[in-house]
């Protein structure tokens, strides 16, 4: 039976004066991948960033509202850290640290309080195996991380944030920066990761969204318009606003 | 912000509306070659059947282009691949219509009145109704229209069945013409076939226009 990973109710986000997200209501389905889809402004990313409260350091940011991750608040009394080792993030730019692609991998279990060279090397390999980037770096794991190119950045990005085995994965539009080859290896990536882990990705390729997708939320103006299966969203769609919105009649 | 698309998509209705208009065309004279026993009309028929698979295939290729270069989702999706499915039927009813008159062609004036004795003559004149309707609900998005053909091809089996048992008899009766019993058993049989093509077109409109494809729907 699906799992509810999230829960979220009755959630409001307000940047100052601003609301930027209106009464979300919503359940992720633990080991789905779940798209967010809407026009820039619409609030996904905002959503996405409330997942594992990135918005925290956002000033004037308010919330209101229950995110719940396996029945717990995750605004209540959860700790930011545990918090952010069982969410983790990948944005739409690569961001490798100017490390060495290790060092890049063991950084979040370091952080952890992880020593061990032997732990270490198993995870790092573990989780370059998991971003399948492995048979790609393993001879120049010393190497810095920045000298990769743009596709295999965003896996190790991927690996990084796999290391300290989270059990979602937030991807913020994580292909907008790559070519086709690199965008299809790290779809299929995400679909072969989606066993382990459940996936939330905003992305503003609504061929993406539909080829890889098990559910997808059209967002518009702050607000949840439609959630359903991928295929009828993309197939048959209720609200003729999400109709509009993906068939490119506006947005 | 996709006129373009907009314009393809109108591009597409406009060929199929000429494609839908070239079937009836031919299986109406095809029917007329049979009742009129003019055979000036076999040509013109062969010809039309030609025309429509051309269109099957310029339309072919549209349809391809737009999925290629537009990624249809939702309704534009179901209009595509709706007009693909339609296109198959419509070239059959072409294709029925050739066969019938490949048949009156072979056949003499006498062996060509034969068929009055029969019911082909309403069951040509409901299978040509159901064509002109299918296609009137695709011109007209009507899905009433759509509903009313794929009810109506009961009608036409049943006519079938009716033609079928007179033929029975007419061999036991009139064991010299079995030939061209058998001939006219076969037109019943192209008639019939148009029918359910035409039932199929309605089906597709059905589910371009509603998501629900009219078969599925009962499992």
């Amino acid at each position: 039976m699906s799992m509810n990973k999230f829960e979220i109710s009755n959630l409001d986000l307000f940047y100052g004066d601003f609301k930027a997200l209106k009464n979300i209501n919503l359940n992720i389905t633990e080991g789905d991948i779940t798209a967010f889809i809407g026009p820039s402004g619409c609030g996904k990313s905002t959503l996405l960033k409330s997942l594992n409260r990135m918005n925290d350091l956002v000033e004037g940011c308010r919330i209101t509202g229950k995110v719940l991750l396996d029945g717990e608040d995750i605004y209540g009394s959860m700790d930011l850290n545990h918090l952010r080792k069982r969410v983790g993030m990948v944005f739409q730019k690569p961001n490798p640290f100017p490390m060495s692609i290790y060092d890049n991998v063991a950084y979040g279990p370091r952080t952890h309080g992880i020593r061990s060279k032997v732990k270490l090397d198993e995870i790092v390999e573990k989780a370059l195996r998991d971003a399948a980037i492995w048979d790609e770096v393993k001879d120049r794991l010393k190497k810095n991380a920045l000298g990769m190119s743009g596709g295999q950045q965003q896996r190790l990005c991927i690996a990084r944030a796999l290391a300290v085995q989270p059990e979602v994965l937030l991807m913020d539009e994580p292909t907008s920066a790559l070519d086709p080859i690199s965008t299809s290896r790290i779809e299929e990536l995400a679909v072969e990761l989606k066993k382990e882990y459940t996936i939330i990705m905003v992305t503003h390729n609504m061929q993406q969204a539909a080829r890889i997708s098990d559910k997808t939320a059209f967002f518009l103006l702050g607000e949840v318009v439609e959630y359903g299966d991928t295929e009828q969203i993309f197939s048959m769609p209720k609200d003729k606003r999400t109709e509009d919105y993906i068939t490119g009649r506006f947005g | 912000m996709r006129t373009r698309f907009d314009e393809q998509l109108e591009q597409l209705h406009v060929e199929l509306i000429t494609m839908g208009a070239l079937c009836e065309e031919a299986i109406t004279l095809a029917l007329k070659s049979l009742f009129d026993r003019d055979r000036s009309l076999v040509p013109v028929v062969l010809e039309k059947d030609g025309e429509i698979d051309r269109k099957e295939r310029d339309i072919e290729a549209l349809c391809m282009r737009l999925l290629l270069q537009q990624q249809p989702v939702a309704r534009d999706l179901r209009t595509i691949s709706s007009a693909l499915k339609m296109i198959s039927d419509m070239e059959r009813i072409g294709d029925q219509a050739a066969d019938i008159v490949e048949l009156t062609d072979q056949m003499h004036d006498k062996q060509l009145e034969m068929s009055s004795s029969l019911h082909i003559r309403s069951m040509s004149e409901e299978a040509v109704k159901m064509v002109i309707q299918s296609v009137d609900s695709f011109v007209k998005a009507d899905l009433e229209l759509a509903h009313s053909v794929i009810a109506y091809d009961d009608v036409v089996d049943n006519l079938f069945s009716k033609i079928r048992g007179e033929i029975i008899e007419q061999i036991a009766t009139d064991g010299t013409n079995g030939e061209v019993y058998i001939d006219l058993l076969m037109i019943a049989k192209y008639l019939e076939r148009v029918a359910d093509h035409a039932t199929n077109i309605a089906e597709w409109v059905e589910y371009s226009i509603t998501g629900i494809h009219g078969e599925m729907d009962g499992e």
